[in-house]
């Protein structure tokens, strides 16, 4: 007890504990669940693993209506574009079947007896959380605009006074600074992109959502972006650096120049992996404490977790927010490296 | 849908729906959005740049205002360095004026004076050459009659002379 005291009066050895706790249980659980797997028992990490990534049917709770089956929509050479819901893959007891020549193998679709490629185009749960997100972006942020036009030479009322300063925070403190005299051009993209990441990590933690800013996919396409963003606004004196860098000996430059054309793609890696495992470990995390009662069966570990899971998703709010923070200002101030003219170093 | 490949239909459906939400809400919420808020930015250092100004007139006002004020006491007080001057002037020359006519008048007066006295002891001397005359008349009438008595004579008018 007196250890879990302190560390809960150091939120950071806290966490520490807890990643590692989870990490064990992550990565360790298949393993160990495995062999007791013939008893019946549950798998932690195989349940942890299937909350976090994405699935053709969106489980809310056991029972005949307590699950959504979304469309599959997958396109072969060989069959077509076919649309059908993802109901067809389970019996009555929820085992996986196979469906007119496809089946569902590691939540993976293929052809049956066939290694023909598919292009799977589904609205899983994943997308189907971010058809919700944009629906709930646009109503926001619409409705905000509406306020600007209503009280066009007022105070600011209602939603609006609640997102107009965290709109001037982001355009004056983590875009104007970071890109410099051009910021406007890229402010709709980075309000887009805060905007879109912080309210895809919020709407993760609600009980029963998707993992959606935690899905590597996700996170690509946006890092994708800011890697396009940067290279159409990189300058000359931008390229320059990176194929030619200048003031350095010519012997340096085999090594300088290659370091930095890797550079120029370790930056948005660097993107796609940070939230991806900043959000995806969050929720690690709060999956592993609430299976602890799970595994020990006991009451007492039921009320130790719970406060724990209720510290945690605390602190995931703030991971959230900080999360979106740090991808659009990195995005800012990769943007602006791009538009240096290269007055100083 | 492995946790470290991204799944293929989510990558098409992220970047479709990303693309379209970012310019919708480009068009309907952050044009909007951003250019009511520089509007209104602009307004406010609008009216804080006038109300400066406003100061700044209002501070060169007064200071206009201080500098007439200024000029009208300055002007007042050479004014009535003026009128001092004209005034005590004026009085300098009523009172040259009027000791000038005094002057004159006591010298007419001197000169009335002078030409009365002169008139009266013309006749006086006129009177005692007549009175002369005729005692030496008289004189000459009784020298000629007896010497005792003519002195007597004499004697007596002169007497009367003095008793005139």
């Amino acid at each position: 007890m007196k250890v879990f005291l302190d560390a809960m009066k150091h939120p950071g050895i806290a966490a520490k504990i807890i990643f590692s706790v989870s990490l064990f249980f992550a990565f360790s659980a298949p393993s160990w669940a495995s062999s007791s797997d013939d008893g019946g028992g549950f798998n932690p990490g195989e349940l942890i693993m299937h909350h976090i990534t994405d699935d053709y049917s969106w489980h809310f709770f056991d029972g005949k209506y307590g699950t959504l089956y979304l469309p599959v929509i997958v396109y072969s050479k060989e069959r077509g574009l076919e649309v059908f819901s993802s109901h067809h893959f389970y019996d009555e007891h929820h085992n996986l079947v196979s469906y007119n020549g496809y089946v569902l193998e590691h939540k993976q679709i293929l052809l049956e007896g066939s290694d023909e490629k598919i292009y799977d185009f589904s609205i899983t749960k994943n997308v189907l959380t971010l058809f919700i997100l944009a629906a709930l972006l646009c109503w926001v942020f619409i409705s905000v605009a509406r306020g600007f036009r209503k009280n066009e030479g007022k105070a600011p009322s209602g939603i609006q006074s609640f997102f107009e300063p965290i709109i001037l925070y982001i355009r004056d403190e983590i875009v104007k600074p970071n890109i410099g005299p051009k910021y406007e051009r890229y402010l709709p993209y980075l309000l887009t992109l805060f905007f879109f990441v912080w309210f895809g990590n919020l709407m993760g933690l609600i009980p029963g959502a998707a993992n959606l800013t935690g899905n590597i996919a996700v996170t690509l396409v946006l890092a994708t972006g800011t890697f396009i963003l940067t290279s159409i606004s990189g300058t000359k004196n931008y390229w320059t650096h990176i194929f030619n860098t200048p003031g350095i000996p010519l012997p340096l430059k085999f090594i300088i120049v290659p370091v930095e054309i890797i550079g120029i793609f370790t930056k948005p890696i660097s993107l796609t992996i940070r939230l991806f495992v900043a959000i995806s470990a969050g929720h690690i995390v709060l999956l592993s404490l609430i299976i602890l009662t799970f595994i020990f069966h006991s009451w007492l570990v039921g009320i130790g977790s719970s406060l724990l899971v209720l510290f945690i998703v605390l602190i995931e709010l703030l991971v959230a927010t900080i999360q979106a923070y740090i991808f659009t200002m990195f995005t800012s101030l990769y943007i602006g490296m791009a538009l240096d003219e290269g007055d100083g170093h | 849908m492995e946790l470290l490949t991204p799944g293929s239909g989510l990558l098409f459906w992220q970047i479709v729906v990303f693309v379209s939400l970012l310019l919708l809400l480009k068009t309907f919420a952050w044009q909007p959005i951003l250019h009511s808020l520089k509007i209104r930015e602009e307004s406010i250092q609008e009216a804080l740049d006038s109300a400066k100004e406003a100061k700044e007139e209002m501070s060169q006002l007064k200071a206009e205002n201080e500098k007439l004020l200024q000029e009208a006491r300055k002007e007042r007080d050479k004014i009535l360095k003026v009128a001092n001057t004209v005034a005590s002037k004026i009085k300098d020359e009523a009172k040259s004026a009027a000791s000038g006519i005094t002057d004159k008048m006591i010298e007419v007066a001197r000169k009335e004076i002078e030409s009365e006295k002169n008139a009266a002891l013309q006749e006086v001397r006129n009177l005692v050459v007549s009175l002369s005359v005729e005692i030496a008349e008289r004189l000459l009438q009784k020298a000629l009659a007896e010497d005792v008595a003519q002195k007597e004579l004499v004697d007596q008018y002169l007497k009367e002379k003095n008793l005139n």
